[in-house]
């Protein structure tokens, strides 16, 4: 017998009294409440009224208007490079009306959806996106986060506030926007890590839209769910139809809820399609397909919401046309307000870098001629 | 009262802190049933608990990121970075969020955190153990930048960091944490931000340092008629002693062990270019580290500026 099968036949020996036990296991679950010809399961709907219906469809007509005149206003340059939500308006609505306004919130750039199911104050959003960072000065009964600009480094902030929540006894819970890019970033392991360790009330919200630019999603990861990532922190990750409203609302209102009552964290991964370009600087013809985004608009979530309200017979046309003339005059509104709110003046880049300014702050406000003014 | 060494006086700081306000919490690699790899937070564990000196885990982005999330949220955090060198992970933390939340919401979230980390050679450490990287923080408004160089000054500071509403840098030269005992008082006392101490009076060369150097300028000005500044606050820095000071001598030599190219030393030098060109009787001079990453243990001796190399300034500026 030659050493190498003698070798061989020990090793499988050895194996007959040790053979490989599995120690952990995971599944990765898929959450669709509404199917695509507006047929809802049930079982599964959230204890939601009509009122909360219409509110939820309400909020998403807004957020496509707010989108569609933010997309012509900078074509008319009226405002700077604008960040489209169209075909997301589901991801995030739903997601951000299962939060109390007591909770807090942590979004990317791309979740203007996000500020207005809070009903943040639409002019300041478009002052915002006109370049004016008092648009980010969220109203005191809030708790939004500016948009964060570099992808996926606000993560571990959101880790960083359900810390603080749970050290204070506070019964609230933060959800963390980001996208399948910024999942790709060693923020997200670190916020995601943190979190599991110090089991703190955090929603991960994973806006998996297929397009970071121009990398599809399965340049991010070769794992086949962005949500399974979540097993390996120690906390539960669903992957939940982006473009089912409810579905999402579902799925975030239960992690929000087992946070609350100290069961630690969830990550949601929103499957869903980023119709329009990355931003109004991008091309998005030059790397994918037409077809594909035509396939992705017939899934839109609008569609979806109606479908599923007019079987419920809540969808009248009267009610149609009155929601969306209500919010074409709401975004008109806030147009004119955005446009007719003064120019900041340059000393406040200075006076809001600290609390107190240094000296040399003090002498360039002088140098400048900027002491006497104040916005 | 009694004599402390800044290990000590450090750990006292932040016991009194915690003592007087419960926002104020500690997070880092090691601070927990260790007390840190410096012993630095020894004994706040057991007298705090887990809830407020959180070990975390190994990630430095995590750690900084974590502090603004607690920050923002309402707490005070101090987060330590058991090396210098391995801030450079949460640069981005720091830069982007820390410096600037308080700009990008016009004031509606804050970030009250302090940072405490060792720096500076001279403890014959490992790689990217003694690296003083004090400029890019000083560079990025919003950022204070704080580096102590005895045990009385590091507690008042710390004390005073701790309670600034906005992100503080809090440089520990790890060469002095055991070097040096002096007295400290247990009676609360602080010291502000933004002011430097003359730790020598002199009439004919200004020579600012901070942190450890200090020490080494102290025994170089032997022989010479030496105001020595000790900054204590690095951003922003103490412009108005520095002028007075440079108006009454007319000569200004900078020491430190961070290296020349866009140091802070270049800053204070153009600084006192600018304003004080008239009172100048002698090129402004700085000693600083070579253009060379920063060396392993047999080479420390020969990167850190001198005595020498300081004395050489001195005798230079007083050719003039």
């Amino acid at each position: 017998m030659s050493r190498l099968n003698l070798t061989a036949r020990v090793f499988a020996c050895k194996l007959k009294f040790m053979p490989l036990k599995t120690i952990e296991s995971f599944d990765v679950k898929f959450l669709r409440i509404i199917a695509e010809n507006g047929v809802a399961d049930s079982a599964l709907l959230p204890p939601l009224n009509d009122a909360d219906y219409k509110k939820i469809y309400e909020a998403m007509i807004l957020a496509r208007a707010f989108n569609r005149t933010a997309l012509a206003l900078q074509r008319e340059g009226r405002i700077g490079t604008y960040a489209s939500i169209l075909g997301q308006e589901a991801s995030q609505i739903g997601s951000a009306l299962a939060f109390d306004d007591a909770d807090w919130l942590i979004p990317s750039f791309r979740e203007s959806g996000v500020f207005i199911a809070k009903g943040y104050p639409l002019w300041m959003l478009y002052r915002y996106w006109m370049g004016d960072e008092r648009g980010m000065k969220c109203p005191e009964n809030l708790n939004i986060f500016p948009m964060c600009v570099p992808v996926g480094s606000q993560i571990t902030q959101g880790a960083g506030v359900g810390m603080a929540m749970k050290y204070k006894g506070d019964k609230k819970a933060v959800g963390v926007y980001f996208g399948d890019g910024g999942s790709s970033r060693g923020d997200f392991h670190e916020g995601m890590n943190f979190a599991g360790v110090f089991n703190a009330p955090v929603v991960f919200l994973c806006q998996n839209n297929q397009w970071a630019i121009s990398v599809p999603r399965s340049r991010q990861s070769a794992g086949k769910t962005i949500a399974q990532r979540a097993a390996a922190y120690g906390f539960e990750g669903i992957q939940v139809d982006g473009n089912d409203v409810i579905a999402v609302y579902k799925a975030t209102l239960d992690a929000v809820t087992k946070a609350k009552n100290g069961n630690g964290a969830t990550l949601i991964e929103c499957f869903t399609y980023r119709l329009d370009d990355h931003t109004t600087s991008d091309d998005a013809s030059r790397y994918r397909a037409k077809e594909e985004v035509e396939e992705w608009k017939k899934k839109e979530p609008l569609i979806r919401l109606k479908s599923f309200m007019e079987k419920k017979g809540i969808l009248t046309k009267d009610y149609e046309d009155g929601v969306a003339n209500r919010c074409e005059a709401a975004v008109h509104k806030a147009v004119g307000e955005a446009e007719a709110f003064p120019k900041p003046v340059p000393s406040d880049m200075v006076r809001h870098t600290s609390k107190d300014l240094s000296p040399r702050q003090v002498n360039e406000l002088k140098e400048h001629g900027w002491e006497s003014k104040q916005s | 009262m009694g004599k402390k060494n800044m290990v000590q006086a450090i750990n006292a700081a932040l016991s009194e802190e915690m003592a007087r306000d419960k926002g104020v919490v500690i997070l880092g690699e090691d601070v927990g049933a260790d007390g840190g790899v410096f012993r630095i937070t020894e004994g706040l564990f057991d007298k705090f608990g887990s809830d407020r000196v959180m070990d975390t885990p190994l990630a430095e982005l995590g750690i900084v990121g974590a502090a603004i999330g607690m920050a923002a949220y309402g707490l005070k955090p101090v987060a330590e970075i058991q090396f210098m060198g391995f801030i450079y992970a949460a640069f981005e933390q720091v830069f982007s969020h820390a410096a600037r939340i308080r700009s990008r919401t016009r004031g509606r979230f804050t970030c009250p955190i302090v940072i405490r980390t060792p720096y500076g050679i001279g403890i014959k450490a490992p790689e990217l153990h003694s690296e003083s990287s004090e400029a890019f923080f000083c560079h990025m408004p919003g950022i204070k930048v704080v580096a102590p160089s005895s045990p009385y000054n590091a507690k008042g500071l710390l004390k005073s960091a701790i309670r600034d509403p906005d992100p503080v840098i809090f440089l520990e030269p790890s060469r002095l944490y055991r070097a040096i005992k002096t007295e400290v008082p247990d009676a609360e006392y602080t010291l502000p931000l933004g002011h430097a101490e003359v730790r020598q009076e002199g009439k004919d060369i200004t020579v600012v340092a901070w942190g450890a150097m200090v020490e080494t300028v102290a025994e170089a000005a032997v022989g010479f008629d030496c105001e020595i500044i000790d900054l204590l606050t690095l951003k922003p820095y103490d412009e108005e002693t520095i002028m007075n000071s440079v108006k009454k001598t007319g000569r200004l030599v900078i020491v430190h062990e961070a290296t020349r190219m866009g140091g802070l030393g270049a800053e204070i030098s153009a600084f006192v270019a600018e304003e004080c060109f008239g009172y100048l009787s002698a090129p402004i001079m700085r000693v600083a580290g070579p253009e060379a990453v920063v060396p392993m243990a047999r080479l420390e001796d020969d990167y850190k500026p001198s005595i020498e190399r300081i004395k050489k300034a001195f005798e230079t500026v007083m050719e003039f």
